[in-house]
This record gives C-alpha cells, sequence and structure tokens, in this order.
C-alpha cells in the first residue's frame, strides 16, 4: 500500500452528523476459516478520510478521556480528515510509540470510543481503525511521513536495564533512548516483543509489524537488544546493578498458563492456551513442517474461557482445520471478557459457544489423550465481588462432551522466576510485583510496570505504564548526575 | 556468540560440542540446561550442559543426533556459531555432603553426569558412578568418570560389555550404604528401572527427567510432570525430580505426543532435504 499525498485540501467539517461508520473491509469468513492473514484489512485512503470527516471535533473531546495515552485524538482526526498524513502520525507519534498495534488490538469500544460524542447518538467514531491506518501509512512512507527521523540528545552516560521487550518494557526503552541514556533489553525469548508476538496470532496483528516497531527501537534509537537471556537465571537484578546499570525496569509481563486443576488434565492434547499460542505464532506451527515445531490439531476443540486469549485459541484452531471448535464458558454471552469485536469473528468463523458450562473432569482414551469432557451445567447468582453474577453448579446436570483436544484459556499469571531471584523485590499473594503509580517498586533503583504489576490487562495499559516508570526514571537520572 | 570451539564424535551418532557464550559459562551449575534453536524456522529443543570452562567462556554439551534438530546441530562445523542458545535454564542440581553418592549416567546421559558427579565428589562425597549404554560402542566418556569416581561400573543392554543391565545395583545396594541415588538418561524407561530397584531400599533417588519442552522458561507448561501427586513443570520446578514420587506412566504417554510429526520433519529434512510447501501456502492468493 502506498498511498499519494494529496494536495493539502481544506474541508469543511460536517454540517449535519453522519451516525453511520464507514464499515472496514474484511476477509470473508469462509476465506479466512482456512488462512493466517489478517482478518480487518483496514481503511482505504479514502475510507478513513470519510471517516475522519465524521469526527464533529468536540469543544470538550471526551474521547480523549478514554484513552490511557491521552492521545489528541480531535486533532489527529482533523488532519486526516485535511489529508496531511505527515501531521495525523506526528500527533499519534507524540504520545504512542506502538500506534499499529494499539490500532488492531485496544479494546477501544471500552476506552477511546465509548466516551466518542457520536456514539450517544449512532456509531462513534472507529478511532482504532483511523489511528491504524495512520501508523501503517507512516511505516509504508517513512520518508514522507518523517516521524522515524529524530534526533537523539547527546548521552547523559547513564545506564538503564530492561527485562522484557512487551509493550511496556518497549514503550519504557523508547522513552529512555529518546531522554539520552543507554538502554539495553533482556528478553528469554528468541525473539522480542512479548505477547504481541507469541500470543496475539498473525491474523489479529501481524507480526512483521511488531518487527518493524522494534528495528525502530534498535535502528533509529540505538537500544541494545539481547536475546535469549531469561534474567533471574542468567543474571540476577543484583548483578545487573552491580554491572553499572543505572536503573532496572521489569516488564516481565504475567506469562504463566492456569490450568484448571481438575481430574485427567495432564492427559495428551490437553493444551494450556499458552502453549497452543506459542507453538503457532511464536514458532510458527501453522507452516510445519516447513517450520520445525509441530502443533497437533483435533476435529473436536474445546477451549475454556471466554477471554481474548480464548477467542485467539479457538480461531487458530478452525485455521487449523478442526471440524468443531467450542468455547466452553461458566457464564454467559454478557460476561465474556473478550473484546465485542473478537467474539463476533470467533462466531462468523465458526465456533459454537457453549455458555453457563464448567468441566469437571477430563476423560482420557487408553493411549492417555483426551476423548472427553464431563461438563456441569451452571446458572447465574448474587452478583461476586467483580459485580458480575456468579455462576453457580446445578445439581445433577452432569453430561459428557467428546471431544479430542482441549485448551484451557484461563487467563495467566506472574512467572515467579525473577520474584524468587530477588527476596528484596515486594509482591502480593497474587505473585504481581508492588508498585506505585510511577512503577516504582520496593527495591532500590528497580521500577516495574504492565501486566508483571497488574495482573494480565492490556497492551495500551502497560504501555502506558511503561511510560511513567521512564519519565520517573528519567527525573531520578537527571537529579542524581 | 556460541561460536562452536570443539566438535568431537565420541561415538556413533554421539557428539560433544563446545561452544562459547561467556554468560551461560558464567553462570551454569550442574544439573541445569540450555535451549537451542538451529535458525529461525528452528524448534527449541533442550540439552543437559555437560560441564563448562567459565575462563574460556566455554559450555559443553554432548547429545544424540536423532532427528532434524540434533542432526542440523552435529552438521555444523568448528568455528561455525549454533545460532540462538538461552541459559542456564532449570534449577541447579542439590549439591551436598551426603556421604556415599551413586551416580548413574545412561546413554549421551553420561555427559551431564560427569559434571555432577564431579560437583558430588568435589563436595566431599564417595561417588560411584555406573554408566550405561545399549551396547559398548555406545559407552562414552569412562576415563573421565573413572577419573573422578571412587568405584566405576559399566552396564551394557546387551550385555556386551560390563553388566548385563542394570540388576547388579542390587548387589551394590545390598553391600554397603548409598547415602544417595542420582538418574540421568533420555530413556525414560531406564529412570523408570532405576528408581524401581532403589525403592525397595529406601534411597533417596533423585532423577532428571526430560519431558518435551517449548520455551524452558515457564510459559508454555508442556513439560508439566506430576511428583508425588502435583504437577510440577520440569523446566522451572525441575529438572531434577524425587523419583520415587514421579509418575511415570504419565511422564512415558507425554513423551510420545508428537512422535508421528518428528518423523515426518526428519525423513522430510533427509529425503527432500529442504523446506517442502506448507499447507498455507497452497491457499496463499
Ligand atoms: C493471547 C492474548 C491475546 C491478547 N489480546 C489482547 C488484545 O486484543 N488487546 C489488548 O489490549 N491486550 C491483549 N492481550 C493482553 C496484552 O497482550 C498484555 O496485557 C500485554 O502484552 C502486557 O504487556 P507487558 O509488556 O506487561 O508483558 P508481555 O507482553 O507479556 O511481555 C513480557 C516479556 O518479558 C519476557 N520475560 C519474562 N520473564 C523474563 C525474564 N525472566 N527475563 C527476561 N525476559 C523475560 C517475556 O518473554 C515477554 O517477552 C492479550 C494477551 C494474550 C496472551
Ligand atoms: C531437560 C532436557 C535435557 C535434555 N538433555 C539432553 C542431552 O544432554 N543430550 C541429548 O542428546 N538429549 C537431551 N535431551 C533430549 C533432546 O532435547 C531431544 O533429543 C531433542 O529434542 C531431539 O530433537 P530432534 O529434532 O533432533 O529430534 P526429534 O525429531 O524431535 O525426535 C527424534 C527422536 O528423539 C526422541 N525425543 C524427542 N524429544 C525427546 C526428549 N525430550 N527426551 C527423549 N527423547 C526425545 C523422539 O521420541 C524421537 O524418537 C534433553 C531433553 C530435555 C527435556
Ligand atoms: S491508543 Fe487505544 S485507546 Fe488510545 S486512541 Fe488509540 S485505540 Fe484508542
Ligand atoms: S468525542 Fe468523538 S466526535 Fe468528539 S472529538 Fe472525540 S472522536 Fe471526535
Ligand atoms: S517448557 Fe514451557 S513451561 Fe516448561
Amino acid at each position: 500500500m502506498c498511498i499519494p499525498l494529496p494536495a493539502n485540501k481544506k474541508v469543511a467539517m460536517p454540517e449535519k452528523l453522519k451516525l453511520n461508520s464507514i464499515p472496514m473491509n474484511k476477509q470473508p469468513p469462509e476465506v479466512r476459516r482456512r488462512n493466517p492473514y489478517e482478518v480487518a484489512q483496514g481503511y482505504t485512503y479514502e475510507q478513513a478520510v470519510e471517516e475522519a470527516k465524521r469526527c464533529i471535533q468536540c469543544k470538550k473531546p471526551a474521547c480523549i478521556q478514554g484513552c490511557p495515552v491521552d492521545i489528541d485524538i480531535p486533532s489527529f482526526v482533523k488532519a486526516l480528515a485535511e489529508g496531511d498524513l505527515p501531521q495525523a502520525a506526528k500527533i499519534i507519534y507524540g504520545t504512542n510509540t506502538l500506534p499499529a498495534i494499539c490500532g488492531r488490538v485496544c479494546p477501544q469500544e471500552t476506552q477511546c470510543q465509548e466516551n466518542c460524542t457520536l456514539g450517544k447518538k449512532g456509531d462513534p467514531v472507529f478511532i482504532g481503525r483511523l489511528e491504524r491506518f495512520v501508523a501503517d501509512w507512516a511505516r509504508e512512507n517513512p520518508e514522507e511521513s518523517g516521524i522515524f527521523k529524530i534526533a537523539l540528545p547527546k548521552p547523559t552516560g547513564k545506564k538503564v536495564a530492561i527485562i522484557g521487550s512487551g509493550p511496556a518494557g518497549l514503550t519504557c526503552a523508547s522513552d529512555l533512548a529518546k531522554a539520552g541514556h543507554k538502554v539495553v533489553i533482556y528478553e528469554a525469548l528468541h525473539l522480542a516483543g512479548g505477547v504481541a508476538v507469541y500470543g496475539i496470532p498473525e491474523f489479529r496483528l501481524p507480526k512483521k509489524i511488531v518487527q518493524a516497531e522494534i528495528d525502530y527501537l534498535v535502528n533509529v534509537l540505538g537500544v541494545e537488544l539481547k536475546r535469549n537471556q531469561v534474567v533471574g537465571r542468567s543474571a540476577t537484578l543484583d548483578e545487573l546493578l552491580a554491572d553499572g546499570y543505572h536503573s532496572i525496569f521489569l516488564g516481565i509481563g504475567a506469562g504463566a498458563p492456569m490450568f484448571l486443576n481438575i481430574p485427567g488434565e495432564n492427559s495428551n492434547m490437553v493444551y494450556s492456551a499458552n502453549e497452543f499460542l506459542v507453538r503457532l505464532n511464536l514458532m510458527k506451527a501453522y507452516l510445519f513442517p516447513a517450520y520445525d515445531t509441530p502443533v497437533k490439531v483435533g476435529k473436536r476443540v474445546a477451549v475454556v474461557g471466554a477471554g481474548n486469549v480464548a477467542m485467539d485459541a479457538a480461531r487458530w484452531a478452525v485455521r487449523m482445520g478442526a471440524d468443531e471448535v467450542y468455547i466452553v464458558y461458566r457464564r454467559t454471552e454478557a460476561e465474556m471478557p473478550a473484546r465485542i469485536e473478537e467474539v463476533e469473528n470467533a462466531r462468523e468463523e465458526g465456533v459454537i459457544f457453549k455458555v453457563l458450562t464448567l468441566p469437571v473432569r477430563v476423560i482420557p482414551s487408553a493411549h492417555g489423550s483426551v476423548e472427553a469432557i464431563e461438563c456441569v451445567q451452571m446458572e447465574l447468582g448474587e452478583p461476586d465481588e467483580s459485580g458480575r453474577r456468579r455462576p453457580i453448579v446445578k445439581p445433577g446436570s452432569e453430561f459428557c462432551m467428546e471431544i479430542d483436544t482441549l485448551i484451557p484459556a484461563l487467563g495467566t499469571q506472574p512467572n515467579p522466576l525473577v520474584p524468587r531471584q530477588t527476596p528484596d523485590l515486594k509482591t502480593t499473594s497474587r505473585g504481581t510485583v508492588v508498585a506505585d503509580e510511577k512503577g516504582k517498586t520496593t527495591k532500590e533503583k528497580v521500577w516495574a510496570g504492565g501486566d508483571i504489576v497488574t495482573g494480565a490487562a492490556t497492551v495500551i495499559s502497560a504501555m502506558g505504564a511503561g511510560r511513567r516508570a521512564a519519565t520517573d526514571i528519567d527525573a531520578r537520572l537527571k537529579n542524581h548526575s | 556468540m556460541n561460536r562452536i570451539l570443539v566438535k568431537k564424535e565420541l561415538a556413533p551418532k554421539i557428539k560433544l560440542i563446545e561452544f562459547e557464550n561467556r554468560d551461560i559459562a558464567s553462570k551454569a551449575k550442574p544439573g541445569q540446561f540450555v535451549v537451542i534453536q538451529m535458525g529461525e524456522k528452528g524448534e527449541r529443543f533442550p540439552l543437559t550442559i555437560s560441564g563448562i570452562d567459565p575462563g574460556k567462556g566455554m559450555v559443553r554439551v554432548i547429545f544424540n543426533e536423532v532427528g532434524k534438530s540434533s542432526k542440523r546441530l552435529g552438521a555444523l562445523a568448528e568455528g561455525e556459531e549454533i545460532g540462538n542458545v538461552a541459559g542456564p535454564l532449570g534449577n541447579p542440581a542439590e549439591i551436598e555432603k551426603f556421604g556415599t553418592v551413586l551416580c548413574f549416567g545412561g546413554g549421551v546421559m553420561t555427559g551431564p553426569m560427569a559434571y555432577e558427579a564431579a560437583a558430588f565428589k568435589k563436595a566431599g562425597n564417595r561417588v560411584i558412578t555406573v554408566i550405561g549404554a545399549r551396547n559398548k560402542e555406545l559407552l562414552i566418556l569412562k576415563d573421565e568418570m573413572n577419573a573422578l569416581s571412587d568405584k566405576l561400573y559399566v552396564s551394557t543392554d546387551d550385555g556386551s560389555e560390563g553388566y548385563k543391565g542394570l540388576d547388579f545395583l542390587r548387589d551394590i545396594l545390598e553391600g554397603e550404604k548409598v547415602d544417595r541415588v542420582i538418574g540421568m538418561s533420555v530413556a525414560t524407561a531406564t529412570l523408570r528401572t532405576l528408581c524401581e530397584l532403589t525403592r525397595p531400599y529406601g534411597v533417596k533417588t533423585i532423577v532428571s527427567l526430560t519431558p518435551i519442552m517449548l520455551d524452558g522458561t515457564g510459559m508454555c507448561g508442556v513439560c508439566r510432570v506430576v511428583v508425588g501427586g502435583q504437577t510440577k513443570f520440569a523446566c522451572v520446578d525441575g529438572p531434577e525430580f524425587d523419583g520415587h514420587l514421579v509418575d511415570w506412566d504419565l511422564l512415558e504417554s507425554r513423551k510420545r505426543v508428537y512422535s508421528h510429526e518428528e518423523r515426518v520433519s526428519t525423513l522430510l529434512d533427509e529425503q527432500v532435504g529442504k523446506d517442502c510447501a506448507s499447507r498455507f501456502q497452497q491457499t496463499r492468493k
């Protein structure tokens, strides 16, 4: 895609409210069910400008309050409506270092777009799609967009270690590098990007986009990336500090899988969602045997849970040729934590939703592979502490589902590796690291942010945490010169 | 990084590689492993560390050439680089002065056992070593093991050298007080036999387990094993566990999941010698 820059026409703002948004092109369900390519294909230039023109440029823009990194939404949308892509890009990149990722995976419907004034009468402005459009344009037209031309300040002589290369770590690294500090990222895996590379599927977030962001950090901002470094095993935080780092930022995410803890769960063909997604996304098992890592998917697959992780696993199972793919969830659709758009996509692709259902036992075959799951029916009772109605078991409602692949997708918890090796780092009973609103932990010179502090959350909230920590680290480093 | 310094063939299809990685060499302890990936399309596979030289920044691994990945590693020449190596991973072995320690190294795992046995010796233990293999051609590191142990026994499955099978261990356990047994082998059945042999004597028997692994850092759970009724991730909670508490049936069953795919991968690698078209490339627009 290479869009010529139109002459800078001034566009008049619409007189009448346009209540209907411009639909985005998607691969039709019957096609995308069998390929790994991106489902949502983005706006064309004309569509993006049309959609941008719907924005009424509110005096008090409510949309900004919904964005965790406070992007100046009306201004970038206005620039886009006027066809001034470089200006739109400049505004976005001013506050968001990973817009091509956020524009695709942010839960916009509960963030920026939820608050949009137009949403009260019709469709909100589809801010995420516009952000994605501008970011893709900027990446594909680096010369014109100019956002990658950046003058780095004089080196400060301070060194910061960033542990983990997910959205939190990347954002913190980028801000600190722009402030002139020497930044070194330590990543456990052989590829950087965190959940954006190993968790979120290609069909929602093409990996080349994540790679482009990392290349920018390394090639333009001069951040050093050390891969295959499992901190805690390879070096402890104290060893890094003794090695001359002035500060450390921990962005190690919450990558350890959770299981149902029911009998038979260690049978073969029971995958944690993480294993399933790591095989497919990080190791590209969908290209086996051209890639060496295999993944086995049966004909009848049950995914337990209804978050983004569950939708991703279910949709990959469809793409890998399963005949029937179920989402098994103990509450109802109204309580599903996944993005609405992704639930819709999953349904269109043929995923079957079995709600108010809870597996209680895995029944293995003589060969040790899952053959069926025993489930119970649930009903909703009084609201619990999360405000959602608590599911309770209907007595005598046991039934069996014949399946050959089971994927518990119940969420993730912090990997205890680093906390175990760092006794003076305070953690909560859930295993998350304790940090104040600026990300400062109880350990001297150590900050933390993202999923390791909040538990599994979102890309944009992890980025926000990385940014706040970077600001605080920078301030301390400058004061203690 | 990860440049191969020394490569040797110790026995048919058993290779020793010493490569340069200062980070790993300065941190590794006996019992830990590395995860290797050969090229960006390669799978991540674990090898136990068989020794280090922190001064030279050297890490030693000894491995069987069994499938695609290990054959590719074995095909590299001295001076070439291995690609991605992460480590050290897993918990270090518990090395203490126990008294008399019996160290069993089966097949290639004689390599890491030699490293661990030396540490037991250094900690002041009397060290009895047993090296085992299918037949005498496949016995490795006999001299090295002999030099570090107070007593060395050799066992082969076919009796072509030393004792036939492991039953003779009963005589050792009857004859003297052994305070701890350590077993390493990629053949799960052998470790299981070892544990069944020592069980009646009540000797604590620690085994290094080799379930299927993917990341080796605790994020996928494919390496889960059941020990004492509890599910553990071998890569972060192990790889060494109390062998008398291991659910061996489960481990054996879980290790077989991908045998078909492994065969496909190996055969294609041998016969086609290059990447073959994937199912998705056919549907590409
Ligand atoms: C399948 C899936 C789908 C999701 N979908 C969405 C979505 O649609 N929208 C959304 O907003 N959010 C989504 N999320 C959540 C979002 O991806 C996370 O909240 C976000 O990535 C957290 O960022 P982070 O930087 O804190 O950690 P991560 O992205 O988890 O990155 C942590 C990094 O640290 C590395 N690391 C861990 N331990 C060590 C160590 N000891 N040494 C060195 N490195 C280490 C890890 O390998 C990893 O690369 C999804 C999550 C998953 C799993
Ligand atoms: C913690 C750990 C430490 C290990 N240390 C060593 C070591 O020091 N030296 C060594 O030679 N091997 C070791 N292994 C086994 C080694 O990782 C496998 O042999 C390797 O993955 C084979 O890869 P491949 O592609 O060459 O063969 P594949 O094509 O994957 O497999 C070929 C054959 O090897 C068998 N195999 C595959 N994985 C394993 C495994 N995990 N355990 C036993 N057999 C397996 C398969 O069943 C098959 O018959 C270790 C495994 C683990 C989990
Ligand atoms: S970063 Fe996310 S919340 Fe903010 S404007 Fe973009 S899509 Fe909306
Ligand atoms: S709230 Fe909606 S209409 Fe108002 S400025 Fe924001 S995007 Fe535009
Ligand atoms: S190998 Fe993935 S958790 Fe152990």
